[in-house]
């Protein structure tokens, strides 16, 4: 490891640093200019102006914004992320197994359709412009191209009312045995695989297909290597930049997209408790887990880039 | 003919009969709906409650945000579990009579200002301590409280006092209320130790079932409390609560067996859930009802011509067929149908153009009229809406639509705009329905009716304990709201759950969505 890349990680984590402060700004006047005033929310149609009152000042909702920011980051860097508004409950602690479960389902959806993407693509630039090329991109594109709660709905409606071999609701709690978790999340983690698995595999095929034009490819056919070697040796690590930032684009949205499977399959996620509480205007809860989805986006963004600067000798030598 | 009729109720509970069959049968035999109904439900009865289990609901209504404490809950899911962990002090059954629960009588002084409720002894609260009277007085001294924002603050107003007196608990009136027992049903006066004034949220109640679980907007769940008082109910060893609020999901997890029963099926797919083997559907006619509400007095409506040819523009029997599906029942132009107590009927309202383009030339008004509508007013109100927009047209009327977000469409529109689409739950008694929303200073007077007169016959049957004069007097009033009052009401809606295999002890209620809200405590798994 030499010192410019060190420099290199450094000044990407900075600059990712300096990009979540300024979300927080967004996210903050983002809540500030909803309609509505949050202590009228909280008090409902019985409130009297009195109470108002009191509450406004109990919540500080009577200082000057700029002074609420810096209020808030300061809570947040400390580790502090308040309380609800609606429920009163701290939101850390609520937060934490919402966030558990959405990673959890996450994660098995790119256990899967990661490999999955890669393998396919691999493939579909083995046998490019054939019949199998052709098979795996139209099945791939047309289950991108239905919307998720109509895939979401296919298989609920064939797996867990027809066969009845997956609940078609995936409510999963603490204290749950592995085994059931994972039956759980079987329906939801197959339509995310379903809606994730084109764009994948699509740009692992073109970023191959893109390297296999390259003059030292045809050296590779020269040297009598097999189709699959030469791509899994020379072309794949050449064109594995893209495809790292596509597979990371997509784990990003496995993480803070998922609102709509979420509520299709009834799974207690972050997605769902954001919902929730936008429409109680509840606007800590908002700002805290619109931060956590930024910071998620962003960092797996910088290891996208720090990923491919080091899979890119020219990168990784910058003149 | 007893004979017949216990026939005829057998018949219903071994699925031969419908329930609507049956009552109209028994009605042909001279017996009232009342007595038909306790008949079905004791022939209920005689099929023997089987123990044991896990009852499971799958319902809308539940989010992230609730509580388990009383005072908060507005919503269908934190209201449905406090009903099987929690008790009051009085219950509704299934026909409107209140039935004694931790009170085991009550009675009122001559002018019905001073109230006495006798405290069940022997009662357990689910963490071992006795429940006294002491805990009914702080239960209703929280409630009361200002600063505890309790949703049942609006029916505490009237009250001055409450105290303990020995195995008894008096409340003293600001002024008569010949309903206050009826408001001692209300959801949010569950008793809790100290009233819960220590923590509100620790969901320690006397019902059937204490709180085992509780991941507010997931999944809630109770075991049976072991010391529970009465044994006509919490037949099932767990109950569970799965919020499933898109309602094909909640069809799908019905379907698959993942729950027992739902609740709002939606009116369009009842006919398709209705073919699936093992699933019930279970429909009864509730109090709760759809509106168009303008406001008495905000130009153009505060002309009752203009009012009447709105009234008559609507085609009621259009809306429930096509909205409903069937699934309701036309309203008249009053938030009042027959499943109140102390109801009169009424002549219908009925859609006739002609005399609707006569009150529209009568109120001088030109132009269009706006009606705004939203998602969220009622399921179907954006449809509802245009259906009225086509009815209202035929009179010569022209009704400008305007969709709103559902966002904030309580806060914005609702309550505020002059002429909007909404709903009403319903409530327990004309008294209550009327002083919600129709009493002048009432806060949710949504259509600004504001009339002394009616006031004062809102009083008047209040305090009156005869329950003949009180009829007489609530029929003038739905009279007068029907007459000139500012809400068009297109149609009552049916409750409409389902049921899946195996359960048993369904019993309509129309109190509530699922049995009056008592689903999971009277109702058991069949072996």
């Amino acid at each position: 490891m030499s010192s410019p890349i060190v420099k290199l990680i450094a000044q990407r984590v900075a600059l990712g640093i300096l990009l979540l402060l300024a979300v927080s700004v967004l996210i903050f006047v983002g809540t500030q200019i909803l309609p509505g005033d949050v202590a009228q929310s909280i008090l409902g149609q019985s409130a009297t102006p009195q109470a108002l009152e009191n509450l406004r000042q109990s919540l500080g909702l009577n200082d000057p914004a700029y002074i609420r920011y810096f209020r808030w980051l300061g809570g947040v860097l400390t580790g502090d992320l308040g309380t609800a508004l609606s429920s009163g409950q701290d939101i850390g602690s609520s937060i934490w197994p919402r966030l558990k479960n959405t990673l959890f389902l996450a994660l098995c959806a790119a256990v899967v359709s990661v490999p999955l993407a890669i393998i396919l693509g691999l493939t579909a630039v083995r046998y490019r412009n054939g019949f199998v090329d052709k098979l795996i991109s139209g099945i791939a594109l047309a289950s991108t191209s239905f919307p998720e709660f109509f895939i979401g709905y296919v298989l609920v409606f064939v797996f867990a009312v027809k066969l009845q071999w997956f609940p078609g609701i995936s409510t999963v709690y603490d204290g749950m045995p592995f085994s059931d978790r994972l039956q759980a999340v079987v329906l939801p983690a197959a339509s995310l695989t379903l809606v994730v698995l084109a764009h994948m595999m699509r740009m692992t095929r073109a970023a191959i297909l893109n390297v296999m034009q390259s003059p030292y490819i045809e050296t590779a056919e020269l040297k009598g290597l097999g189709a699959f070697e030469i791509i899994r040796k020379h072309a794949f690590p050449n064109a594995i930049a893209p495809v790292i930032n596509v597979v990371m684009l997509n784990l990003a949205y496995l993480v803070v997209g998922v609102v709509v499977i979420e509520i299709i399959f009834v799974y207690p996620g972050m997605g769902q408790y954001l919902v929730d509480h936008v429409t109680k205007r509840d606007v800590p809860v908002v700002q805290a887990v619109g931060l956590i989805f930024a910071a998620v986006y962003i960092s797996l963004n910088i290891i996208a880039d720090i990923a491919g600067i080091l899979a890119n000798p020219r990168l990784r030598h910058p003149k | 003919m007893s004979n017949e009729l216990d026939f005829l109720s057998r018949t219903v509970i071994v699925g031969k009969l419908s329930r609507r069959d049956f009552l109209g049968r028994a009605a042909a035999l001279g017996v009232t709906a009342t007595f038909a109904n306790s008949l079905l439900s004791s022939a209920a009865k005689a099929q023997a409650p089987v123990k044991g289990g896990v009852l499971k609901a799958g319902m809308q209504g539940g989010a992230a945000t609730d509580s388990l404490d009383p005072a908060t809950w507005s919503s269908q899911v934190p209201y449905f579990f406090g009903r099987q962990w929690g008790e009051q002090l009085v219950q509704i059954d299934a026909t409107g009579v209140l039935q004694p629960a931790l009170a085991e009588e009550w009675g009122a002084s001559d002018d019905a200002k001073v109230w006495t409720f006798k405290i069940r002894k022997g009662v357990q609260f689910h963490n071992g301590k006795e429940m006294t009277p002491a805990d009914v007085v702080a239960t209703m001294e929280r409630h009361s409280d200002a600063n505890s924002k309790s949703g049942a603050l609006g029916i505490m107003g009237g009250i001055a006092g409450v105290k303990a007196d020995g195995d008894t608990v008096v409340f003293t009136l600001k002024e008569a209320n010949a309903d206050l027992p009826f408001l001692m049903d209300d959801y949010h006066l569950m008793i809790q130790p100290n009233g819960g004034k220590d923590n509100p949220t620790e969901g320690i109640g006397t019902g059937p079932y204490k709180v085992s679980t509780n991941e507010p907007g997931v999944r809630l769940g109770g075991e049976k409390f072991a010391g529970y008082w009465r044994d006509d109910r919490g037949f099932a060893d767990q109950i569970e609560i799965i919020v499933i609020n898109d309602p094909t999901a909640r069809t799908a997890a019905l379907q698959g067996g993942q729950v027992n029963m739902i609740n709002r099926v939606e009116p369009k797919i009842v006919e398709l859930i209705k073919r699936v083997p093992g699933v019930t559907i279970q429909n009864v006619a509730g109090k709760g009802h759809y509106v168009f509400i303008a406001h008495c007095n905000t130009a153009p409506f505060d002309n009752n011509d203009l009012r009447l040819a709105l009234k008559f523009a609507l085609d009621r029997e259009e809306l429930v067929q096509k909205i409903l599906f069937g699934y309701g029942s036309v309203g008249n132009d009053t938030p009042i149908n027959k499943a109140y107590p102390l109801y009169t009927e009424m002549e219908q309202r009925k859609f006739d153009p002609e005399k609707a383009a006569e009150h529209y030339k009568k109120s001088g008004h030109s132009g269009s009229v706006l009606l705004r509508t939203s998602d969220v007013a009622f399921p179907g109100a954006v449809d509802a809406a245009q259906l009225y927009q086509q009815s209202a047209a035929k009179c010569g009327i022209t009704l400008e639509i305007k969709r709103e977000p559902g966002d904030g469409y309580w806060s914005e529109v609702w309550n505020k705009q002059p002429f909007s689409a909404s709903y009403w739950g319903g409530r327990p008694t004309q008294d209550q329905m009327y002083s919600t929303a129709y009493y002048s200073k009432a806060d949710w007077n949504d259509t600004r009716f504001m009339r002394e007169d009616f006031d004062k016959m809102l009083f008047a049957a209040r305090a009156e304990l005869d329950t003949e004069k009180r009829k007489k007097i609530y029929a003038d009033m739905g009279t007068m709201v029907n007459m000139e009052g500012g809400v068009i009401t297109p149609m009552f809606n049916d409750f409409i759950d389902a049921t899946g295999p195996n359960v048993g002890g369904w019993m309509p209620d129309g109190n509530q969505e699922m049995m009056g809200g008592y689903a999971l405590s009277k109702c058991w798994l069949n072996a």
